[in-house]
């Protein structure tokens, strides 16, 4: 069952054409990966999925809700989470905090809960903790809990970011180069924390990454995208010997993507 | 000490030592009264610049909604609408019975908070430094507004101000009461205007601590949270399901609303406002107290509004009178040999009141940036002793592993 659709999605930034009539169909319980060289419009698809950017045409369906024109908060309390290409976490807040704030949309207590200390506001703040705790466990982030969230080094801050962003219960997960900045071994671990995310969580996954190591590892599927179009989409093995990819990546005329995966591993 | 044991000492500080050394010089009650006062906006600024991120310049434009609400319908004015500032016929009746002044800090709460939002739904679109700007241009509209609303019907009195404005009844039995048992302790006879002080000093203490009450509940609450979510990464924030313009419209009214019941309380006080209390500098007074304080710190910046009263009421202007007094004598500045008295009025000491003060603020932010007392994160994650070990252990090693 499609739990994402998009039909002709297209974002333009005046004259640049940066999505172009992206029709894309993500079934519920995958991992899938969006490939494409720099610039390709990738993290501009994932920004017109959760509403920051506004699309000029096409349709996004999520779980049978139309999501354009909605705004970005109401689109993650549909289910949508994402994390972002450049690690943004509340750096002066501390890693439960964080969590906590990712679980906004899963609250109730209004400000006069607040106020008044109500039983409603302590369950709630209860269940934020014993929750926040919960996905520290998931991410082997135990222990830092009242560690400013900027003072963790770069996995744990990677780490803590897809802990708040699952803090929602989101049905689809988005994240944006999210192994970008590891070395390989930091990398297989990722790989296995997505993995354990979509069985044990039942999230789907849908990433955008620039490691070949990654994509061909980890993807069910994968759609590759080139100056704002789609130009491939198939399994990892269906791409890897897809001469419009090569090209894509390589210009024309280059040679397999055996070669281009070195070129990738050293950048 | 337990903090019990500290609220407890502090309560008895501010409740009896300050109101026996207050009526015995007054001077000092002024002082404490206006720390009151400020250390409530201060609080209430905080919330917009301090938790939620959002640089309000003219946050006084609330303080002066309360004060010319109470000032309109506590005074004669409502009878004056028709007259020219000044010409009050004598026996005007006052509008309202002076207690309805208990009404009207609720009211002022309310009608601060409204016009907070007024402010907030043309801005929220704006960041950083247009918004700072915008609401610099707020402050100014609403105090230029208290200026000029003399005509056409005559509802702020214009530059002159309102006066007289009405102060609750402090009724004569508990004055027999009050002064029994005053008049001992202080070791003189206890006049009504001292009891007044005494009453507004101790309703500014009642109103802060439902501020502070108030303020540190709200932090600690998912809006707290997505407060200073905002602050930190607006794009983030949003990301994570947070309304941004509901918020930041909460945190405007939020802040408003403590400085629209102060500025009933400031107008009842004085039995006077005029715009010139109004001023842009009020703003920047206010904001000076949070920073130097400390952003987002509850304690700081209630400190933060002693030490900038006490410096600008106190040691600064004793300074500048010991400095003029210097400039009077035949006294030479050390090492250049220079007589004070030859030094030219450009150079007056007294003006220097105002510059010490700007250095201080240099001083502290360049060795304190982050206040006198630094906003700092609660403990939460709680782990009992024996576990924490293992844990600090397993998670920083993990860390180790994931650093690169």
């Amino acid at each position: 069952m499609a739990l994402l659709e998009t039909h002709g999605v297209t974002k333009r930034f005046g004259g640049l054409q940066a999505v172009g009539q992206m029709d894309f169909v993500l079934d519920q319980g995958r991992i899938v990966s969006i490939i494409g060289p720099n610039g390709a419009g990738k993290t501009t698809f994932f920004n017109t999925l959760t509403g920051l950017y506004k699309p000029e045409e096409g349709e996004v369906i999520f779980d049978d809700h139309k999501l354009v024109g909605l705004r970005p908060d109401q689109i993650t309390t549909l289910g949508i989470a994402r994390t972002f290409q450049n690690i943004r976490l509340f750096g002066s807040m501390t890693v439960i905090e964080n969590i906590m704030v990712g679980l906004y949309p899963r609250l109730k207590q209004t400000g006069m809960d607040a106020l008044l200390r109500n039983k409603r506001f302590k369950e709630e703040e209860k269940y934020a903790h014993a929750r926040a705790t919960e996905l520290m466990a998931f991410m082997s982030l135990k222990g830092v809990g009242d560690e400013l969230a900027r003072n963790l080094p770069y996995g744990g801050q990677r780490r803590v970011e897809i802990a708040r962003a699952l803090a929602s219960n989101p049905k689809l997960l988005l994240l944006d180069e999210p192994t970008a900045g590891m070395n390989p071994r930091e990398t297989d671990d990722a790989v296995r924390l997505f993995r354990r995310v979509r069985d044990e969580l039942g999230v789907t996954i849908l990433l955008i990454e620039h490691s070949m190591r990654v994509v061909m590892d980890i993807s069910e599927r994968i759609s590759v995208m080139d100056y704002g179009l789609k130009i491939a989409e198939g399994m990892p093995a269906e791409i890897a010997n897809n001469p419009k990819v090569v090209e894509a990546y390589l210009g024309r005329g280059a040679a397999t993507l055996a070669d281009e995966e070195t070129v990738n591993e050293s950048a | 000490m337990s903090s019990r044991a500290k609220v407890g000492l502090a309560l008895t500080m501010l409740l009896v030592l300050v109101p026996i050394l207050g009526v015995r010089n007054i001077f000092y009650l002024e002082v404490i009264f206006q720390i009151a006062v400020f250390a409530a906006l201060a609080l209430g600024l905080n919330i917009v610049v301090g938790f939620a991120g959002l640089l309000d310049l003219g946050y006084v434009a609330f303080y002066a909604v309360g004060a010319y609400l109470w000032a309109f319908f506590g005074s004669q004015q409502p009878y004056l609408l028709h007259a020219i500032p000044g010409t009050a016929p004598p026996g005007t009746p006052f509008f309202l019975p002076g207690d309805t002044f208990y009404v009207f800090i609720a009211l002022g709460v309310i009608v601060a908070a409204l016009t907070g939002l007024l402010l907030g739904l043309p801005v929220l679109r704006l960041r950083g430094d247009y918004l700072a700007i915008v609401t610099l241009g707020f402050g100014e509209v609403i105090r230029v507004l208290a200026n000029n609303l003399d005509k056409p019907l005559n509802l702020t009195n214009g530059p002159q101000g309102i006066t007289p404005i009405q102060r609750p009844t402090l009724p004569a039995e508990l004055l027999v009461v009050l002064r029994a048992i005053m008049n001992p302790l202080v070791g003189h006879n206890v006049s009504e205007g001292d009891f007044y002080n005494l009453f507004f000093y101790l309703t500014a203490l009642v109103v802060i601590v439902v501020v502070i009450l108030i303020v540190r509940r709200l932090d600690d609450s998912k809006i707290g949270r997505a407060w200073t979510a905002i602050r930190e990464d607006e794009t983030a924030a949003i990301a994570m399901g947070i309304p941004l313009v509901r918020l930041k419209l909460y945190a405007f009214a939020a802040g408003a609303s403590f400085a629209g019941a102060m500025g009933v309380l400031f107008s009842a006080s004085r039995t006077f406002v005029s715009p010139e209390s109004f001023s842009f500098m009020q703003s920047i007074g206010v904001l000076s107290m949070v920073i130097l304080g400390g952003l987002g710190s509850i304690p700081g910046v209630i400190l933060g509004a002693a030490v900038v009263i006490i410096l600008n009421l106190q040691v600064l202007q004793t300074f500048s009178l010991y400095l003029s007094q210097l400039r009077q004598s035949d006294a030479v500045i050390p090492i250049i040999n220079f007589a004070w008295k030859d030094l030219s009025t450009q150079l007056d000491p007294a003006k220097y009141q105002r510059m010490l003060f700007g250095v201080i603020l240099i001083v502290m932010m360049i060795y304190r940036p982050a206040g006198l007392i630094p906003a700092a994160r609660r403990k939460r994650e709680l782990l009992r002793e024996d576990e924490a070990d293992v844990d600090q252990n397993g998670g920083s090693e993990e860390i180790a592993n994931g650093a690169s």
